[in-house]
């Protein structure tokens, strides 16, 4: 049988001066295989024509959509209604730049982890057009690879405790970046640059290792394995020193 | 109003922009990028499949070279491309790879020794070469006589705009990202910058610079069904458009990707096919072969699309509530493979449609994918006629691709064109003085501006929302995969009557803020023109060319057609003005593809006397003096050594 769907929603436009945040609610009827991204295209064409919210590619891919469905952080585009109950309730994500009812800052915030963590490729090398490139083991460029998926949705740090707490953390998504980098043979940083990095209450001594990243990243990436890998590869650095 | 000035302003911060932007950086030059979402959010993140470059490291690849790459591409093109640029894409697709994999991307490599794969629809085993282990490895695509196209499993897309995106960081370049372009800003035959909107809080802004750089990607959403991101709705090629000398060029030749999964549209890669996969019909008979026997599923997209449609005209389609299909079956590939090399194909089949590709059929059907044409640059990304413009990446028609662009072609064009433009680009930027006319920018400004009021003021006004489905619904109605004179004439009378109403739409929220039923109204009048020049383009040309295929007209004309279109629109009250120019320089002399129907008719001219023509009439129709003479890197003949080895 067809259900009529409750979506209760928060809203709130910072650009008004004095709006109050609110939760609106919004009825309409499931379809087929119905997903959050095709029911709020639909809320917003027919009942709410400003209401904000972020898709892109609407697969799964480019990590836009992240928001509180329910009281889980997750990709709206990838959530059907059919698993939902009839009451769907969506808020912003926390821990990010709220820009209005759904939609979250969440470029900004990478950037500007990428600045801090310099995520990119340390090299004295110049690139030579001429020469055959660096080989690598299939195996490594795959496990990179598995680091390397973070769509940068958030999701990690909307569901993490310590973030909350602590507005610098890296979080799940900053620390598996260093991971990235670490892992990779190309990148020349020293195991006392990386300690200098992540060995912080913002970095890996701030995580408390519950696990909730890992429970909600969207990307299954394996966070439980990098953090290990951090960890014990920190761990004999302080004793050179 | 704020006025930003920077040397040299790109829009859109995807893998092309980005790269530009590098480019420009490197020789000093202080840039801007704007972009619509987060860069790292473009519509590149979502390429799976991987990007063509000749390295030759499989195996499968051996013996591989530029010229057998530019072979491919000149034929996938149906000849509609420009030979020169095809090959400056081709010599320099190698170094990009390479130069990616310095920066940082973790190419998936060759493994040396015996592995077991899927060849035309059969097991094999292949051996790769102790020696090339741990060079970057290729797998198989269509309309290709060698494995070329690289990967990193199947999100290409997203390593390899990280890692771009990490070294626009590292040089400290700014995106302004939730920023909208709406309008040029130019005058006498010279652009200034673009007024942008931002998506933030709405402010109008203008932007100045020496050189501005248009890198906006493809138009795929305003056919509605579509494996494009939301935000891919046309406006950089709108930018264009409405200076009214820049033309559009070859806006009739849309791709439509074999395999779209129905519904939703989103994509699963070519690299399924190339992988092994293969494409049953309602027997689960697998019926490529019986039309294709060479290339079977892999010849090129617009042939494969044909023959999936033709063959669900034949009553061969499986019915569903969300229209007909076909299947593809990857089940053979086993596990490991399905997620592993093919693990985003994997998650999106089962999160999207609830699909198993491990034990179940995947519905697909051809959708649209790809815009060959787009803003009319020559060889260095100038833009025809306005001084101090470029464009490149999907947005642009450099023109390799004429009128079929193959699986992995456009996203190594996007960093080898921004590689090569990108240069031309800080080249021109340094002799260029910048004129600050804040008059100028003003008026442009306030053009929007009164746009905008009269959005929110009208009284009463046409739905946007409305308009925009109309809109897809002719063109998927009959400017779609087969065109005829009948359906393109309903389209072009439809589409002119909707550009019509687009000029009377009343938003009805006057939030401030993004308002994102006013970011639909800014764009609509672009969507609308930009759709009638598809239909009437593909109307006018009374021929069947790679992805355009008339069924009044099955021959390939190349004694009449042999051209490509300029579509420019300088009265924005009045209609569009249609020249067209020859597609350049010719060396591979027009022939068979090997692959689809061999139905054409020969050029009376010889190569020679066409050839001949080309500087003077591309100049006519607006082509910029190139840094280096046209055909400088157009060596002649080189294919005749390879033509027996492609066969
Ligand atoms: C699902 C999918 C899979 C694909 N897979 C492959 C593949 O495997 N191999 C391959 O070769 N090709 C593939 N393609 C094609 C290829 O990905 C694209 O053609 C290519 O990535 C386009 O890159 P771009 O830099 O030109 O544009 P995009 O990556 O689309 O970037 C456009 C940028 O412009 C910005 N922008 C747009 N309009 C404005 C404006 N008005 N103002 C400011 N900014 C603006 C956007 O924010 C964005 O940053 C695929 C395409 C799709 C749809
Ligand atoms: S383990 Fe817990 S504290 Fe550490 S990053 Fe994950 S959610 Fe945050
Ligand atoms: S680690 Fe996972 S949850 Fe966190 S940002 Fe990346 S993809 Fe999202
Ligand atoms: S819209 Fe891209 S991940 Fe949801």
């Amino acid at each position: 049988m067809e259900r009529t769907l409750k979506f209760k929603i928060f809203r709130y436009n910072p650009n008004i001066e004095n709006d109050k945040p609110r939760v609106e609610t919004f009825k309409i009827n499931e379809t087929p295989r119905l997903n959050v991204f095709t029911a709020l295209n639909r809320i917003r064409e027919e009942q709410a024509p400003d209401l904000m919210f972020d898709f892109v590619c609407r697969a799964g891919i480019c990590g836009s959509c992240a928001m509180m469905i329910n009281g889980r952080p997750t990709l709206g585009c990838r959530t059907l209604t059919s698993d939902l109950p009839e009451n769907i309730e969506l808020y912003p994500l926390p821990f990010f730049k709220m820009l209005g009812d759904l939609s979250v800052d969440t470029g900004i915030w990478f950037r500007g982890i990428s600045e801090q963590l310099e995520s990119w490729v340390h090299t004295q090398k110049e690139f030579d057009p001429e020469a055959q490139e660096e080989r690598m083991d299939n195996a490594l460029a795959n496990k990179i690879y598995e680091s390397e998926r973070c769509i940068e949705c958030g999701c990690c740090l909307a569901g993490c405790a310590t973030a909350q707490a602590y507005p610098n953390f890296l979080g799940a998504a900053g620390l598996n970046r260093i991971g990235r980098f670490i892992m990779d043979p190309r990148d020349q940083r020293t195991d006392e640059e990386w300690f200098e990095l992540v060995s912080t209450d913002e970095g890996v001594f701030g995580c408390i290792g519950m696990m909730a990243c890992d429970d909600v990243c969207p990307k299954e990436l394996p966070l439980l394995e990098v953090f290990s890998y951090i960890r014990r590869k920190m761990s004999t650095v302080p004793l050179k020193r | 109003m704020r006025v930003i000035t920077s040397d040299v302003l790109v829009i859109g911060a995807g893998l092309a922009g980005e790269r530009a932007a590098i480019a420009c950086a490197k020789e000093e030059q202080e840039v801007i990028i704007l972009s619509l979402v987060p860069p790292r959010r473009s519509h590149s993140s979502a390429a799976q499949g991987g990007m063509q470059a000749s390295l030759g490291n499989s195996i499968k690849g051996k013996g591989d070279n530029p010229t057998i790459h530019w072979l491919d591409t000149v034929k996938g093109s149906d000849w509609g491309a420009d030979q020169e640029v095809a090959r400056i894409f081709a010599d320099n697709a190698p170094i990009a790879m390479r130069e990616m994999a310095h920066f940082g991307v973790p190419w998936n490599t060759v493994e040396a020794g015996p592995r077991d794969v899927y060849i035309k629809g059969k097991k094999a085993t292949i051996v790769e070469e102790k020696e090339k282990e741990g060079l970057i490895t290729a797998r198989a695509f269509g309309g290709t006589a060698k494995w070329r196209t690289c990967y990193t499993s199947d999100g290409t897309g997203h390593t390899v705009l990280y890692t771009m995106d990490n070294l626009v960081v590292q040089l400290g370049i700014p995106v302004h990202d939730r920023m909208e372009a709406l309008q040029l800003i130019h005058a006498d035959g010279r652009c200034y910058g673009a007024v942008v909107r931002s998506l933030r809080d709405g402010e109008i802004i203008t932007y100045l610079a020496k050189s501005t750089v248009i890198a906006t990607g493809g138009y795929g959403r305003i056919y509605g069904e579509s494996t494009n991101a939301v935000i891919n709705e046309g406006t950089g090629s709108w930018l264009a458009l409405q200076t009214g000398v820049v033309p559009l060029a070859n806006m009739e030749a849309v791709q439509f990707h074999p395999t779209g999964i129905v519904p939703t549209d989103i994509l699963v890669t070519e690299g399924c096919r190339g992988d092994g996969g293969i494409l049953l019909d309602v027997d689960e008979y697998r019926f490529m072969p019986d039309y294709e026997p060479d290339k079977q599923e892999l010849a090129s997209r617009d042939v494969v699309s044909r023959r999936m449609k033709e063959h669900m005209l034949k009553g061969k389609g499986v019915k569903s509530p969300y229209g007909e299909h076909l299947w593809m079956d990857l089940r053979h590939l086993g596990k490991e493979h399905l997620t592993t090399e093919l693990r985003e194909v994997h998650d999106i089949c089962m999160y999207f449609i609830g699909v198993n590709p491990i034990t179940d059929l995947i519905p697909v059907r051809p959708t649209q994918h790809y815009s060959m044409g787009g803003i009319r640059v020559n060889k260095d990304g100038h833009a025809y006629n306005l001084e101090g413009l470029f464009a490149l990446g999907e947005v642009a028609c450099w023109d390799m691709h004429g009128f079929n662009r193959l699986g992995g072609n456009s996203l190594a064009e996007t960093v080898v064109g921004g590689m090569i433009i990108g240069k031309k680009v800080a080249e021109y930027t340094k002799k260029a003085s910048l004129k600050t006319d804040k008059t100028l920018a003003e008026q442009f400004a306030k053009k929007e501006q009164d746009k905008t009021a009269l959005l929110l003021n009208t009284p009463e006004g046409e739905n946007v929302y409305k308009l925009r489905d109309e809109i897809s619904a002719i063109l998927i109605k009959d400017v779609h995969i087969f065109r005829t004179e009948e359906g393109l004439t309903r389209a072009t009378d439809g589409l002119l009557d909707i550009v019509k109403r687009t000029k009377n739409v009343k938003v009805q929220s006057s939030a401030p803020g993004m308002n994102p039923e006013l970011s639909t109204a800014l764009r609509i009048e672009g969507m609308a023109k930009q759709a009638y020049l598809i239909a009437k383009g593909g109307l006018d040309r009374t021929e069947s060319r790679g992805a355009h295929s008339r069924e009044d007209y099955p021959k390939r004309d190349d004694n009449k057609w042999l051209n490509r279109t300029l579509a420019r629109w300088p009265d924005p009250d009045g209609e569009p003005v249609f020249t067209y120019e020859p597609v350049g320089l010719l060396d591979l002399p027009p022939g068979y593809r090997g692959y689809g129907d061999d139905l054409r008719e020969d050029m009376k001219m010889s190569i020679e006397d066409y050839n001949k023509k080309i500087p003077g009439e591309q100049k006519q129709h607006g082509r910029l003096e190139t840094s280096e003479p046209i055909g400088t890197k157009l060596p002649k003949e080189m294919w005749k050594s390879e033509v027996k080895e492609t066969k």
